[in-house]
């Protein structure tokens, strides 16, 4: 492919892609993020590949592998297009028997999800209450792009809005847009993204200025940031485009974390395809502009998502934060005007340009625009889900999420990641906006939602929480080195049955100084799970400290496992357990050695009886 | 010049001088650690943090790394700074007992007893030794590494570095080891390293950079050794 030479020549590609596209050919979408090669998408590929190939069906059947469609739990899926058949955890025979339906206009009836109360089968993505419920703005991009293929990218509108707005080039018009739509940056504080922009566009400086995509996504259980960059690259790209145009930034730059190499190769493939386009570097289309963006890989720190630390990981040095001010706007990497969003805030300037501001601004109540969430934890659809900013978190869970996984119910979600707090069951009727979710003491965050039912200890959640930060925590600041360090001991001994009242004075008192004398947002955020804990479950943290018990049966010095009547002598859990702790015949009740147990849990997951209790 | 307002006093500072310069110019006592006049400011013990702004939405920045701008007011002994100062000092006395200076601020901020686990650190990550060779004695022969909880200072591999001179300022400038080198009184510490300006002891081959953090202290063995 040559390089576009005008503006005109870009829209003549794009006008011959799309009607080249032919929409209606059948196409097997294939789902292989991270995520669908991990449960084996990569099988189903080679599988569709082969029989495609040796069948020559090269002309009848197209093929697309695409990233994250969202529906994570049920990878390896299939979707079938253009009627859009969705097959769940499909296996390599299941791909044969679906490409054979295919050639005959047919579905394969018995490998469809079944809707579990009417027995009968979904056959349509959108039927899915998964994801009929969902306003799927961004992600929906992610099944109808290779992409590794700019051309996927282009032929869907991809570049269009940027190129409009390149021929105006009115970068006043275009931050008055941006601010119009109310976008909030999709990071986790939520400042109004046209007023950022506006920021580094007022700042004049000869020199040059940045514009950063931190791409850094360390939460634990949130991987959103990881889709897009997987599954739409170029969104990403364009949104950057958009923001230099408006900003008149030279450099850009992809700060990805290493343990996305997914990601690195797509964005590095991208970036590429762009510039041999003649979309990104010096003189983009001839119209005398230039930005181009390079990739900058992390170094596996948490903290370097934190603005600051970021770019000094940028300048090669030591990622640890610093106080602000003098902001990133006025002073960043290399001292220049520096401008960091999150990726989901980029992915999203491509849309708001392409449908138009007062379009955008009319999706969702209190905030404008979606918010991808990852869902995870004991629920039983885990996955992406991208719903209007205002939904309720009981429709996420409920309805999207299905509720619960196991035989308990749901006691509460953690938002936000480390930083976040918990929200307990009875305020899932809050709505899902910055405001909303601060005002009981979490915070949006980049969108990690954790599910916990009546088998999770909050002082383990918060524990585990504490030791994250407290092995994150860069260290350079005092009190958030030894704060963190000494929340985790005192949560440590509360869950080993050491805990006195004066640890929970303690915690609250050691929170308060860690969330106002902490240098940066990691430090000054850490004590939000102990006390959103401490808020909403205190019973939980008293019953481990005055009787010596954990009601939900996590914590293991606090335990102890016992074999009740429903035992039907199976042997299974004499087997499973690892310390050899477990006697008993054939049909006759096991009992279990206290001073051999170790608590692992073993034999509670193994028993299809109920017949191990936890006290 | 700018204009802030320091507890309630309206004073006219330069531009570019941070909030603890002014305070203390004007004679406003705000404890400090990881903070050297001859040094960058590095704001890493959080000492001195002031708060900032006006009720109901100040916030508690540390004083040595903010800037004094037009119209802000500070106040350096709030409560909630106070509160935090005091939490401070218990986290300092929790992790760094034996060091004279750590005591002297308990006892000034009348911090009686801690209530952690205690732990005897020598190093409470300061910094200052590390701006201190690579700003003034321009060796950079120290610096961090690790991060959190494994955060720890000296030269690259452990090995002795060929840029140190063994200049000792580095020992020279240690708030936390003050105690262990030069014992009470000066006539009869262990190894005087502090108070002379070149220390006997690091003429000894063994010896590495860090005498402060060699456990046990080079000057110590030798001490022991007839």
């Amino acid at each position: 492919m040559c390089r576009l030479n005008s503006i005109e020549n870009f829209t003549a590609l794009q006008e011959r892609l799309i009607a080249e596209s032919h929409p209606d050919t059948p196409t097997i979408v294939i789902p292989a993020g991270t995520c669908g090669q991990a449960s084996g998408a990569l099988n189903l590929v080679l599988t569709a590949q082969h029989e495609i190939l040796s069948r020559g069906l090269q002309n009848r059947i197209r093929l697309r592998v695409t990233g994250c469609h969202g529906f994570c739990e049920m990878e390896p899926s299939v979707l079938v297009e253009p009627k859009g058949t969705f097959y769940p955890k499909v296996d390599p025979a299941g791909m044969r028997r679906i490409i054979d339906a295919l050639l005959r206009n047919d579905v394969v009836q018995d490998l469809l999800m079944a809707d579990g109360s009417s027995g009968r089968n979904y056959e349509n993505l959108g039927d899915l209450p998964f994801f009929r419920y969902q306003n799927r703005l961004l992600l929906s991009q992610n099944e109808k792009i290779d992409p590794l293929e700019i051309t996927d990218y282009v032929k869907l509108g991809g570049y269009a809005a940027f190129v409009r707005l390149l021929e105006h080039n009115a970068p006043g018009e275009i931050i008055d847009e941006l601010k119009q739509s109310g976008l909030r940056g999709r990071g986790g504080a939520g400042f109004s993204t046209g007023m950022k922009w506006d920021f580094l566009a007022r700042e004049k400086n000869g020199k040059g200025k940045y514009l950063v995509c931190n791409a850094d996504e360390g939460d634990p259980g949130a991987y959103m940031d990881r889709s897009i960059l997987e599954g739409n690259p170029h969104s990403i790209i364009e949104g950057m485009l958009i923001g230099a145009l408006a900003t008149g930034a030279d450099k850009g730059i992809l700060y990805v974390r290493t343990e996305y190499p997914l990601a690195i190769k797509h964005l590095g493939t991208a970036l590429t395809q762009a510039r041999k386009f003649g979309l990104l570097g010096t003189n983009i289309l001839n119209t005398g502009i230039s930005f181009d963006i390079s990739l900058i890989k992390g170094a596996g720190a948490f903290v370097c998502g934190e603005e600051t630390a970021l770019m000094r990981s940028i300048e090669g040095r030591m990622g640890e934060p610093r106080q602000r001010p003098p902001f990133p706007v006025q002073k960043g990497i290399s001292s220049l005007p520096t401008l960091i969003n999150n990726v989901e805030t980029w992915a999203n300037i491509p849309v708001i340009f392409r449908i138009g501001a007062r379009e955008y601004a009319s999706t969702g109540t209190g905030d404008t625009g979606t918010k991808i969430f990852s869902l995870v934890g004991k629920i039983k659809h885990t996955g992406l889900v991208e719903v209007p900013m205002g939904t309720p978190v009981r429709e996420l869970i409920y309805t999207i999420g299905g509720g619960p996984s196991g035989k308990v119910g749901i006691k509460a979600v953690q938002t936000g990641g480390p930083s976040g707090g918990c929200i307990p069951a009875e305020l899932f009727d809050i709505p899902i906006s910055y405001e909303g979710l601060s005002r009981v003491g979490s915070i949006m965050g980049s969108g990690g939602m954790i599910v916990m039912d009546e088998n999770t200890c909050m002082i383990d959640v918060a524990r585990y929480f504490m030791k994250f930060l407290m092995d994150e925590s860069c260290g350079a600041c005092y009190v958030c080195r030894k704060g963190t360090q000494r929340m985790f001991e005192l949560l440590d001994d509360i869950a080993a049955g050491k805990g006195s009242l004066e640890h929970l004075d303690l915690l609250e008192e050691l929170s308060l100084t860690l969330k106002d004398a902490s240098m940066c947002g990691l430090g000054q955020t850490a004590p939000n799970p102990v006390l959103s804990t401490l808020r909403y479950f205190r019973n939980e943290y008293l019953e481990h400290i005055e009787h010596k018990r954990c009601p939900a049966g996590v914590c293991k010095e606090l335990i102890s496992f016992s074999i009740n009547e429903l035992c039907t002598g199976c042997m299974a859990c004499v087997k499973a357990c690892p310390e050899g702790a477990i006697t008993g015949e054939k049909k006759q009740r096991h009992s279990i050695d206290q001073d051999l147990c170790t608590r692992c849990g073993a034999c509670r997951s193994v028993c299809r009886f109920d017949a191990v209790d936890v006290q | 010049m700018v204009t802030i307002t320091i507890n309630g006093l309206e004073v006219s500072v330069e531009e570019g001088m941070t909030i603890l310069e002014a305070a203390r110019f004007f004679g406003f006592p705000i404890p400090t650690l990881c903070h050297h006049e001859g040094l960058s400011p590095y704001g890493a013990c959080r000492l001195c943090v002031v708060e900032i702004g006006e009720e109901p939405r100040t916030k508690v920045v540390s004083s040595c790394t903010y800037p004094a701008e037009n119209g802000l007011k500070v106040r350096t002994a709030s409560e909630r700074v106070l509160r935090a100062r005091r939490m401070i000092i218990e986290l300092l006395l929790a992790s760094c007992p034996q060091s004279k200076i750590i005591q002297d601020l308990a006892s000034a901020h009348g911090v009686s007893h801690q209530r952690f686990r205690q732990e005897y650190e020598d190093c409470i990550m300061c910094g200052l030794c590390v701006r201190m060779c690579s700003e003034q004695m321009v060796a950079k022969a120290i610096g961090f590494r690790g991060r959190g909880t494994n955060r720890s200072i000296g030269t690259p591999f452990d090995v002795q570095s060929d840029v140190c001179r063994l200049c000792g300022a580095c020992m020279y400038i240690c708030p936390a080891c003050q105690l262990r080198c030069t014992f009470n009184e000066p006539e009869k510490a262990v190894c005087n390293a502090c108070a002379n300006f070149q220390p006997p002891c690091i003429e000894q081959d063994r010896f590495h950079d860090m005498m402060c953090y060699m456990d046990p202290c080079v000057a110590c063995e030798l001490a022991k050794t007839p």
